[in-house]
Protein backbone atom coordinates (compact mmCIF):
# COMPACT_ATOMS: atom_id res chain seq x y z
CA UNK A 1 0.00 0.00 0.00
CA UNK A 2 1.15 3.50 -0.80
CA UNK A 3 -0.62 5.47 1.91
CA UNK A 4 -0.75 2.90 4.72
CA UNK A 5 1.94 0.85 6.36
CA UNK A 6 0.75 -1.73 8.88
CA UNK A 7 3.15 -1.69 11.79
CA UNK A 8 1.84 -4.89 13.32
CA UNK A 9 -1.29 -6.96 13.50
CA UNK A 10 -2.03 -9.52 16.17
CA UNK A 11 -5.35 -10.38 14.48
CA UNK A 12 -7.36 -11.19 17.60
CA UNK A 13 -10.12 -12.92 15.66
CA UNK A 14 -7.63 -15.39 14.25
CA UNK A 15 -6.19 -15.93 17.74
CA UNK A 16 -9.54 -17.31 18.92
CA UNK A 17 -8.84 -20.52 17.05
CA UNK A 18 -5.88 -21.68 19.14
CA UNK A 19 -5.97 -19.13 21.97
CA UNK A 20 -6.20 -19.54 25.70
CA UNK A 21 -3.60 -22.27 26.16
CA UNK A 22 -2.31 -20.46 29.27
CA UNK A 23 1.36 -21.24 28.73
CA UNK A 24 2.41 -17.60 28.45
CA UNK A 25 3.99 -15.64 31.26
CA UNK A 26 1.87 -14.12 33.98
CA UNK A 27 2.34 -10.38 33.62
CA UNK A 28 3.15 -9.72 37.27
CA UNK A 29 5.96 -12.28 37.18
CA UNK A 30 7.97 -10.22 34.72
CA UNK A 31 8.88 -6.94 36.34
CA UNK A 32 5.85 -4.99 37.27
CA UNK A 33 4.14 -6.18 40.47
CA UNK A 34 2.07 -3.02 40.65
CA UNK A 35 0.29 -2.75 37.32
CA UNK A 36 -1.17 -4.97 34.65
CA UNK A 37 1.03 -5.32 31.60
CA UNK A 38 -0.57 -8.09 29.60
CA UNK A 39 0.03 -6.34 26.29
CA UNK A 40 3.79 -6.63 26.54
CA UNK A 41 3.90 -10.36 27.16
CA UNK A 42 4.67 -12.78 24.36
CA UNK A 43 2.58 -15.62 23.05
CA UNK A 44 4.14 -19.03 23.61
CA UNK A 45 1.75 -21.07 21.54
CA UNK A 46 3.39 -22.05 18.27
CA UNK A 47 0.01 -22.72 16.68
CA UNK A 48 -0.81 -19.08 17.26
CA UNK A 49 2.02 -17.71 15.24
CA UNK A 50 1.62 -19.98 12.23
CA UNK B 1 -13.36 1.23 17.45
CA UNK B 2 -10.17 3.02 16.50
CA UNK B 3 -7.69 5.24 18.25
CA UNK B 4 -5.73 7.92 16.41
CA UNK B 5 -2.37 9.30 17.49
CA UNK B 6 -0.59 12.20 15.82
CA UNK B 7 2.78 12.69 17.45
CA UNK B 8 6.47 13.08 16.64
CA UNK B 9 5.73 13.30 12.92
CA UNK B 10 3.72 10.08 12.80
CA UNK B 11 0.06 9.45 12.08
CA UNK B 12 -0.98 6.24 13.78
CA UNK B 13 -4.30 4.47 13.62
CA UNK B 14 -4.89 1.64 16.05
CA UNK B 15 -7.72 -0.72 15.24
CA UNK B 16 -8.69 -1.79 18.73
CA UNK B 17 -10.75 -4.89 17.95
CA UNK B 18 -8.28 -6.58 15.61
CA UNK B 19 -4.99 -5.42 17.15
CA UNK B 20 -3.82 -3.94 13.83
CA UNK B 21 -1.73 -0.79 14.08
CA UNK B 22 -1.24 1.32 10.98
CA UNK B 23 1.08 4.19 10.14
CA UNK B 24 -0.70 6.37 7.62
CA UNK B 25 -0.11 9.55 5.65
CA UNK B 26 -2.01 12.78 6.27
CA UNK B 27 -4.58 11.99 3.61
CA UNK B 28 -5.58 8.63 5.08
CA UNK B 29 -5.60 10.17 8.54
CA UNK B 30 -8.15 12.72 7.28
CA UNK B 31 -10.23 10.07 5.52
CA UNK B 32 -10.36 7.85 8.60
CA UNK B 33 -11.27 10.84 10.75
CA UNK B 34 -14.22 11.56 8.44
CA UNK B 35 -15.29 7.91 8.61
CA UNK B 36 -15.01 7.93 12.37
CA UNK B 37 -17.47 10.80 12.52
CA UNK B 38 -19.79 9.27 9.91
CA UNK B 39 -19.43 5.55 9.32
CA UNK B 40 -21.82 5.73 6.34
CA UNK B 41 -19.98 8.51 4.54
CA UNK B 42 -19.86 8.07 0.77
CA UNK B 43 -16.73 8.26 -1.35
CA UNK B 44 -18.18 11.34 -3.04
CA UNK B 45 -18.58 13.11 0.29
CA UNK B 46 -15.02 12.22 1.25
CA UNK B 47 -13.76 13.66 -2.05
CA UNK B 48 -15.78 16.82 -1.58
CA UNK B 49 -14.51 17.27 1.96
CA UNK B 50 -10.85 16.86 1.08
CA UNK B 51 -10.75 18.79 -2.21
CA UNK B 52 -8.97 20.81 -3.32
CA UNK B 53 -6.27 20.11 -0.73
CA UNK B 54 -5.85 16.70 -2.32
CA UNK B 55 -6.48 15.69 -5.93
CA UNK B 56 -9.43 13.42 -6.68
CA UNK B 57 -7.09 10.68 -7.94
CA UNK B 58 -5.11 10.77 -4.72
CA UNK B 59 -8.23 10.61 -2.61
CA UNK B 60 -9.69 7.70 -4.59
CA UNK B 61 -6.40 5.79 -4.33
CA UNK B 62 -6.20 6.33 -0.56
CA UNK B 63 -9.87 5.46 -0.15
CA UNK B 64 -9.30 2.14 -1.89
CA UNK B 65 -6.59 1.29 0.59
CA UNK B 66 -8.82 2.23 3.51
CA UNK B 67 -11.74 0.23 2.13
CA UNK B 68 -9.43 -2.77 1.66
CA UNK B 69 -8.44 -2.69 5.34
CA UNK B 70 -12.07 -2.36 6.39
CA UNK B 71 -12.96 -5.37 4.24
CA UNK B 72 -10.12 -7.36 5.81
CA UNK B 73 -11.48 -6.34 9.25
CA UNK B 74 -8.25 -4.55 10.14
CA UNK B 75 -9.91 -1.15 10.40
CA UNK B 76 -13.18 -0.30 12.14
CA UNK B 77 -13.46 -3.99 12.97
CA UNK B 78 -16.32 -4.96 15.27
CA UNK B 79 -15.97 -6.26 18.81
CA UNK B 80 -17.14 -9.86 18.42
CA UNK B 81 -15.52 -11.28 21.54
CA UNK B 82 -17.97 -10.75 24.39
CA UNK B 83 -19.63 -14.19 24.19
CA UNK B 84 -16.30 -15.91 23.57
CA UNK B 85 -14.85 -14.16 26.61
CA UNK B 86 -17.75 -15.19 28.83
CA UNK B 87 -17.49 -18.81 27.76
CA UNK B 88 -13.70 -18.88 28.07
CA UNK B 89 -13.75 -17.27 31.51
CA UNK B 90 -16.43 -19.66 32.80
CA UNK B 91 -14.49 -22.65 31.47
CA UNK B 92 -11.29 -21.38 33.06
CA UNK B 93 -13.02 -20.83 36.41
CA UNK B 94 -14.39 -24.36 36.31
CA UNK B 95 -10.94 -25.84 35.56
CA UNK B 96 -9.44 -23.89 38.46
CA UNK B 97 -5.92 -24.19 37.08
CA UNK B 98 -3.13 -22.35 38.90
CA UNK B 99 0.14 -21.89 37.05
CA UNK B 100 1.96 -19.00 38.68
CA UNK B 101 2.93 -18.29 42.24
CA UNK B 102 4.48 -15.42 44.10
CA UNK B 103 6.29 -17.21 46.90
CA UNK B 104 6.89 -14.99 49.91
CA UNK B 105 9.84 -16.79 51.40
CA UNK B 106 10.55 -13.94 53.79
CA UNK B 107 8.19 -11.55 55.48
CA UNK B 108 11.09 -9.60 56.75
CA UNK B 109 13.30 -6.99 55.15
CA UNK B 110 16.62 -5.25 55.58
CA UNK B 111 15.41 -1.98 54.09
CA UNK B 112 12.65 0.31 55.35
CA UNK B 113 11.12 1.48 52.10
CA UNK B 114 8.48 4.11 52.83
CA UNK B 115 6.09 2.97 50.10
CA UNK B 116 6.35 -0.78 50.68
CA UNK B 117 2.94 -2.40 50.22
CA UNK B 118 4.34 -5.20 52.33
CA UNK B 119 4.58 -2.87 55.34
CA UNK B 120 8.39 -3.11 55.45
CA UNK B 121 8.16 -6.80 54.77
CA UNK B 122 5.58 -7.82 57.34
CA UNK B 123 2.40 -7.67 55.23
CA UNK B 124 0.14 -6.68 58.11
CA UNK B 125 1.35 -9.68 60.11
CA UNK B 126 4.36 -10.94 62.00
CA UNK B 127 7.85 -11.06 60.64
CA UNK B 128 8.73 -14.54 59.53
CA UNK B 129 10.66 -16.78 57.17
CA UNK B 130 9.16 -19.63 55.18
CA UNK B 131 10.48 -23.06 56.15
CA UNK B 132 11.41 -25.59 53.51
CA UNK B 133 8.45 -27.87 54.21
CA UNK B 134 5.97 -25.04 53.63
CA UNK B 135 7.78 -24.01 50.44
CA UNK B 136 7.76 -27.61 49.25
CA UNK B 137 4.03 -27.85 49.99
CA UNK B 138 3.55 -24.66 47.96
CA UNK B 139 5.36 -26.10 44.94
CA UNK B 140 3.41 -29.35 45.30
CA UNK B 141 0.18 -27.34 45.50
CA UNK B 142 1.14 -25.47 42.34
CA UNK B 143 1.99 -28.64 40.44
CA UNK B 144 -1.17 -30.38 41.68
CA UNK B 145 -3.35 -27.50 40.56
CA UNK B 146 -1.60 -26.87 37.23
CA UNK B 147 -3.51 -29.44 35.18
CA UNK B 148 -2.04 -29.74 31.72
CA UNK B 149 0.04 -26.54 31.97
CA UNK B 150 3.72 -27.21 31.43
CA UNK B 151 5.21 -23.80 32.18
CA UNK B 152 4.95 -22.90 35.84
CA UNK B 153 6.23 -19.64 37.26
CA UNK B 154 7.52 -19.05 40.73
CA UNK B 155 8.76 -15.66 41.89
CA UNK B 156 10.79 -15.70 45.09
CA UNK B 157 9.54 -12.57 46.74
CA UNK B 158 9.37 -10.90 50.10
CA UNK B 159 10.03 -8.91 52.11
CA UNK B 160 13.51 -9.70 51.01
CA UNK B 161 13.96 -13.29 49.76
CA UNK B 162 17.75 -13.34 50.08
CA UNK B 163 17.22 -13.26 53.88
CA UNK B 164 16.05 -16.86 53.44
CA UNK B 165 18.22 -17.93 50.55
CA UNK B 166 19.05 -21.43 51.77
CA UNK B 167 15.36 -22.26 51.52
CA UNK B 168 15.24 -20.67 48.04
CA UNK B 169 18.09 -22.94 46.92
CA UNK B 170 16.46 -26.04 48.36
CA UNK B 171 13.14 -25.18 46.74
CA UNK B 172 14.74 -24.64 43.34
CA UNK B 173 16.46 -27.99 43.69
CA UNK B 174 13.16 -29.64 44.64
CA UNK B 175 11.41 -27.98 41.71
CA UNK B 176 14.08 -29.14 39.24
CA UNK B 177 13.77 -32.67 40.54
CA UNK B 178 9.99 -32.66 40.29
CA UNK B 179 9.75 -31.08 36.84
CA UNK B 180 11.36 -34.15 35.33
CA UNK B 181 9.00 -36.49 37.15
CA UNK B 182 5.85 -34.48 36.47
CA UNK B 183 6.59 -33.05 33.03
CA UNK B 184 6.60 -29.47 34.22
CA UNK B 185 8.95 -26.61 33.56
CA UNK B 186 9.62 -24.18 36.38
CA UNK B 187 10.54 -20.62 35.57
CA UNK B 188 12.03 -19.06 38.64
CA UNK B 189 12.42 -15.36 39.31
CA UNK B 190 14.12 -13.61 42.20
CA UNK B 191 13.06 -10.11 43.22
CA UNK B 192 15.66 -8.55 45.49
CA UNK B 193 16.69 -5.25 47.02
CA UNK B 194 20.32 -6.30 46.58
CA UNK B 195 21.57 -5.64 50.10
CA UNK B 196 22.64 -9.26 50.61
CA UNK B 197 23.39 -10.02 46.97
CA UNK B 198 26.80 -11.66 46.69
CA UNK B 199 28.73 -13.84 44.23
CA UNK B 200 27.34 -17.05 45.63
CA UNK B 201 23.74 -15.90 45.31
CA UNK B 202 24.38 -14.40 41.87
CA UNK B 203 25.99 -17.59 40.56
CA UNK B 204 23.03 -19.59 41.76
CA UNK B 205 20.51 -17.15 40.28
CA UNK B 206 22.32 -17.06 36.95
CA UNK B 207 22.34 -20.85 36.77
CA UNK B 208 18.74 -21.35 37.81
CA UNK B 209 16.57 -18.32 37.33
CA UNK B 210 15.12 -17.05 34.09
CA UNK B 211 14.55 -13.58 35.44
CA UNK B 212 16.09 -11.36 38.08
CA UNK B 213 14.37 -8.22 39.33
CA UNK B 214 16.65 -5.71 41.04
CA UNK B 215 14.94 -2.98 43.04
CA UNK B 216 16.36 0.53 42.70
CA UNK B 217 14.52 3.80 42.14
CA UNK B 218 17.05 5.81 40.15
CA UNK B 219 19.08 8.82 41.25
CA UNK B 220 20.82 8.44 44.59
CA UNK B 221 18.80 11.07 46.42
CA UNK B 222 15.54 9.69 45.01
CA UNK B 223 16.42 6.10 45.87
CA UNK B 224 17.69 6.79 49.36
CA UNK B 225 14.75 9.00 50.31
CA UNK B 226 12.25 6.18 49.81
CA UNK B 227 14.57 3.19 50.28
CA UNK B 228 16.54 3.89 53.48
CA UNK B 229 18.54 1.20 55.22
CA UNK B 230 16.89 -0.56 58.16
CA UNK B 231 19.03 1.26 60.71
CA UNK B 232 18.87 4.56 58.87
CA UNK B 233 22.63 4.63 58.40
CA UNK B 234 24.43 4.71 55.08
CA UNK B 235 23.04 4.77 51.57
CA UNK B 236 21.26 1.77 50.09
CA UNK B 237 22.11 3.18 46.65
CA UNK B 238 25.84 2.98 47.40
CA UNK B 239 25.48 -0.60 48.59
CA UNK B 240 23.43 -1.93 45.70
CA UNK B 241 24.63 -0.13 42.56
CA UNK B 242 27.95 -1.98 42.19
CA UNK B 243 26.24 -5.30 42.88
CA UNK B 244 23.46 -4.63 40.40
CA UNK B 245 25.91 -3.59 37.70
CA UNK B 246 27.80 -6.80 38.22
CA UNK B 247 24.56 -8.78 38.08
CA UNK B 248 23.45 -7.10 34.84
CA UNK B 249 26.81 -7.74 33.23
CA UNK B 250 26.91 -11.34 34.40
CA UNK B 251 23.54 -11.91 32.71
CA UNK B 252 24.78 -10.32 29.48
CA UNK B 253 22.34 -7.43 29.94
CA UNK B 254 19.34 -9.70 29.38
CA UNK B 255 16.78 -11.55 31.50
CA UNK B 256 16.84 -9.04 34.31
CA UNK B 257 15.29 -5.69 35.16
CA UNK B 258 16.35 -2.89 37.39
CA UNK B 259 12.96 -2.00 38.73
CA UNK B 260 12.09 1.28 40.38
CA UNK B 261 9.08 3.02 41.80
CA UNK B 262 8.35 6.67 41.18
CA UNK B 263 6.19 8.74 43.52
CA UNK B 264 4.80 12.24 43.93
CA UNK B 265 8.30 13.19 45.14
CA UNK B 266 9.94 12.48 41.78
CA UNK B 267 7.43 13.31 39.11
CA UNK B 268 10.48 14.04 36.95
CA UNK B 269 11.12 10.29 36.91
CA UNK B 270 12.43 10.25 33.32
CA UNK B 271 15.67 11.49 34.90
CA UNK B 272 15.72 8.37 37.06
CA UNK B 273 15.22 6.07 34.10
CA UNK B 274 17.98 7.83 32.21
CA UNK B 275 20.21 7.81 35.27
CA UNK B 276 19.85 4.04 35.48
CA UNK B 277 20.78 3.82 31.82
CA UNK B 278 23.76 6.13 32.34
CA UNK B 279 24.93 3.84 35.13
CA UNK B 280 25.07 1.00 32.63
CA UNK B 281 21.71 -0.77 32.83
CA UNK B 282 19.83 -1.68 29.68
CA UNK B 283 16.68 -3.40 31.02
CA UNK B 284 14.75 -0.86 33.02
CA UNK B 285 11.32 -0.74 34.60
CA UNK B 286 10.23 2.29 36.62
CA UNK B 287 6.62 2.37 37.69
CA UNK B 288 4.17 4.59 39.57
CA UNK B 289 3.77 3.94 43.28
CA UNK B 290 0.56 2.29 44.39
CA UNK B 291 -0.47 3.28 47.90
CA UNK B 292 -3.13 4.85 50.06
CA UNK B 293 -4.09 8.12 48.30
CA UNK B 294 -3.64 9.99 51.59
CA UNK B 295 0.11 9.25 51.72
CA UNK B 296 2.20 12.35 50.97
CA UNK B 297 4.12 10.48 48.27
CA UNK B 298 0.96 9.16 46.53
CA UNK B 299 0.52 10.07 42.88
CA UNK B 300 -2.23 12.67 42.60
CA UNK B 301 -4.57 13.28 39.68
CA UNK B 302 -2.89 16.68 39.35
CA UNK B 303 0.40 14.85 38.62
CA UNK B 304 -0.92 13.08 35.54
CA UNK B 305 -0.05 15.77 32.96
CA UNK B 306 3.50 16.11 34.28
CA UNK B 307 3.95 12.33 34.32
CA UNK B 308 2.67 12.03 30.77
CA UNK B 309 5.26 14.62 29.69
CA UNK B 310 7.91 12.44 31.32
CA UNK B 311 6.87 9.49 29.19
CA UNK B 312 7.16 11.76 26.13
CA UNK B 313 10.66 12.76 27.21
CA UNK B 314 11.54 9.10 27.59
CA UNK B 315 10.38 8.32 24.06
CA UNK B 316 12.61 11.09 22.68
CA UNK B 317 15.59 9.95 24.73
CA UNK B 318 15.12 6.26 23.89
CA UNK B 319 14.99 7.12 20.19
CA UNK B 320 18.23 9.10 20.56
CA UNK B 321 19.95 6.28 22.42
CA UNK B 322 18.82 3.59 20.01
CA UNK B 323 19.64 5.63 16.91
CA UNK B 324 23.11 6.38 18.19
CA UNK B 325 23.85 2.67 18.54
CA UNK B 326 23.08 2.29 22.23
CA UNK B 327 20.41 0.12 23.77
CA UNK B 328 17.73 0.64 26.36
CA UNK B 329 14.59 -1.35 26.96
CA UNK B 330 11.92 0.35 29.05
CA UNK B 331 9.57 -2.32 30.34
CA UNK B 332 6.38 -0.31 30.08
CA UNK B 333 7.06 0.52 26.44
CA UNK B 334 7.49 -3.12 25.48
CA UNK B 335 4.90 -4.12 22.96
CA UNK B 336 4.74 -7.09 20.64
CA UNK B 337 2.25 -5.93 18.05
CA UNK B 338 2.21 -9.10 15.97
CA UNK B 339 3.17 -11.82 18.43
CA UNK B 340 1.65 -10.68 21.70
CA UNK B 341 -0.95 -12.49 23.75
CA UNK B 342 -4.07 -14.02 22.23
CA UNK B 343 -7.47 -12.46 22.75
CA UNK B 344 -8.32 -14.86 25.59
CA UNK B 345 -5.41 -13.54 27.62
CA UNK B 346 -6.12 -9.92 26.73
CA UNK B 347 -9.67 -10.19 27.96
CA UNK B 348 -8.84 -11.85 31.24
CA UNK B 349 -5.75 -10.00 32.42
CA UNK B 350 -3.13 -10.99 34.96
CA UNK B 351 -5.00 -13.96 36.42
CA UNK B 352 -4.73 -12.85 40.05
CA UNK B 353 -6.82 -15.02 42.32
CA UNK B 354 -7.33 -17.58 39.59
CA UNK B 355 -4.24 -18.84 37.75
CA UNK B 356 -1.88 -16.67 39.83
CA UNK B 357 -1.67 -16.65 43.63
CA UNK B 358 0.66 -15.50 46.38
CA UNK B 359 1.76 -17.70 49.27
CA UNK B 360 2.97 -16.28 52.59
CA UNK B 361 5.66 -17.79 54.87
CA UNK B 362 3.11 -19.87 56.78
CA UNK B 363 1.55 -21.17 53.55
CA UNK B 364 -1.50 -18.92 53.41
CA UNK B 365 -2.81 -18.32 49.92
CA UNK B 366 -3.89 -14.90 48.68
CA UNK B 367 -5.03 -13.73 45.22
CA UNK B 368 -1.72 -11.92 44.65
CA UNK B 369 1.19 -10.35 46.51
CA UNK B 370 -0.68 -7.06 46.88
CA UNK B 371 -3.46 -8.73 48.89
CA UNK B 372 -1.13 -10.74 51.15
CA UNK B 373 -2.10 -10.32 54.80
CA UNK B 374 -5.56 -8.89 54.08
CA UNK B 375 -7.63 -11.48 55.88
CA UNK B 376 -10.78 -10.97 53.85
CA UNK B 377 -8.78 -12.24 50.87
CA UNK B 378 -7.30 -15.32 52.58
CA UNK B 379 -8.16 -18.16 50.20
CA UNK B 380 -6.70 -21.14 52.04
CA UNK B 381 -3.36 -22.72 52.85
CA UNK B 382 -1.03 -24.82 50.72
CA UNK B 383 -1.05 -27.54 53.38
CA UNK B 384 -4.81 -27.79 53.73
CA UNK B 385 -6.04 -26.54 50.38
CA UNK B 386 -8.42 -23.83 49.21
CA UNK B 387 -11.31 -23.19 51.55
CA UNK B 388 -12.67 -19.97 50.03
CA UNK B 389 -13.57 -20.86 46.42
CA UNK B 390 -15.85 -17.83 46.41
CA UNK B 391 -12.78 -15.55 46.34
CA UNK B 392 -11.40 -17.24 43.22
CA UNK B 393 -14.86 -17.01 41.70
CA UNK B 394 -15.03 -13.27 42.32
CA UNK B 395 -11.60 -12.77 40.77
CA UNK B 396 -12.49 -14.94 37.80
CA UNK B 397 -15.25 -12.46 36.98
CA UNK B 398 -12.80 -9.56 36.52
CA UNK B 399 -12.37 -8.93 32.84
CA UNK B 400 -12.52 -6.26 30.18
CA UNK B 401 -16.27 -6.73 29.69
CA UNK B 402 -17.16 -6.62 33.36
CA UNK B 403 -15.68 -3.16 33.91
CA UNK B 404 -17.77 -0.24 32.71
CA UNK B 405 -14.74 2.04 32.32
CA UNK B 406 -13.07 -0.37 29.90
CA UNK B 407 -15.93 -0.45 27.41
CA UNK B 408 -14.80 2.52 25.34
CA UNK B 409 -11.12 2.55 26.29
CA UNK B 410 -8.60 2.04 23.49
CA UNK B 411 -6.14 0.39 25.88
CA UNK B 412 -8.51 -2.35 27.04
CA UNK B 413 -6.85 -5.20 25.14
CA UNK B 414 -3.38 -4.12 26.33
CA UNK B 415 -3.94 -3.70 30.08
CA UNK B 416 -6.82 -6.18 30.10
CA UNK B 417 -8.87 -4.29 32.63
CA UNK B 418 -5.94 -3.33 34.82
CA UNK B 419 -4.75 -4.46 38.20
CA UNK B 420 -7.42 -5.83 40.57
CA UNK B 421 -5.39 -4.79 43.61
CA UNK B 422 -5.05 -1.21 42.40
CA UNK B 423 -8.78 -1.12 41.69
CA UNK B 424 -9.60 -2.51 45.12
CA UNK B 425 -7.26 -0.24 47.02
CA UNK B 426 -8.50 2.87 45.24
CA UNK B 427 -12.24 2.11 45.04
CA UNK B 428 -12.97 -0.87 47.33
CA UNK B 429 -14.02 -3.00 44.34
CA UNK B 430 -11.77 -5.46 42.49
CA UNK B 431 -14.03 -5.16 39.48
CA UNK B 432 -13.51 -1.43 39.19
CA UNK B 433 -10.61 0.59 37.76
CA UNK B 434 -7.87 2.78 39.20
CA UNK B 435 -8.29 6.01 37.28
CA UNK B 436 -4.76 7.39 37.68
CA UNK B 437 -3.34 4.05 36.60
CA UNK B 438 -5.64 4.03 33.57
CA UNK B 439 -4.52 7.50 32.45
CA UNK B 440 -0.86 6.51 32.70
CA UNK B 441 -1.48 3.18 30.99
CA UNK B 442 -3.10 4.91 28.03
CA UNK B 443 -0.17 7.31 27.74
CA UNK B 444 2.38 4.49 27.92
CA UNK B 445 0.57 2.58 25.20
CA UNK B 446 0.60 5.59 22.90
CA UNK B 447 4.29 6.08 23.60
CA UNK B 448 5.04 2.42 22.94
CA UNK B 449 3.33 2.57 19.56
CA UNK B 450 5.10 5.78 18.59
CA UNK B 451 8.39 4.20 19.59
CA UNK B 452 7.68 1.21 17.36
CA UNK B 453 7.01 3.55 14.46
CA UNK B 454 10.07 5.68 15.12
CA UNK B 455 12.45 2.74 15.48
CA UNK B 456 10.92 0.89 12.56
CA UNK B 457 10.55 -2.38 14.42
CA UNK B 458 7.47 -4.36 15.25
Amino acid sequence: MKHIQTLGNRDYEKSLKHGGCGECQTSCQSACKTSCTVGNQSCENREQTK
Amino acid sequence: MIHKIRDKGFNIIMDINSGAVHVVDDLVFEIVSLMERDSEISDESVCRSLSPEYSENEIIEALEEVRTLIKQKYLFSPDIYKDYAKEFIERQAEEGIIKAMCLHVAHDCNLKCAYCFAGEGEYHGDRGLMDFETGKAALDFLMDRSGSRVNLEVDFFGGEPTMNFDVVKRLVSYGREQEKIRNKKFRFTLTTNGILLNDEILDFVNAQMGNLVLSIDGRKEVNDRMRPTANGLGSSYDIIVPKFLKAAKSRNQTNYYVRGTYTHYNTDFAKDVLHLHDLGFEQISVEPVVCDPSEPYAIQESDIDVLCEQYDILVDEIIKIRKSGGFINFFHFMLDLSGGPCLAKRVKGCGSGTEYVAVTPNGDIYPCHQFAGEKEFLMGNVKTGMDRPDIAKNFSRCNVYSKADCKDCFAKFYCSGGCAANAYHSTGDINSTYKIGCALQRKRLECAVILKAALGDS
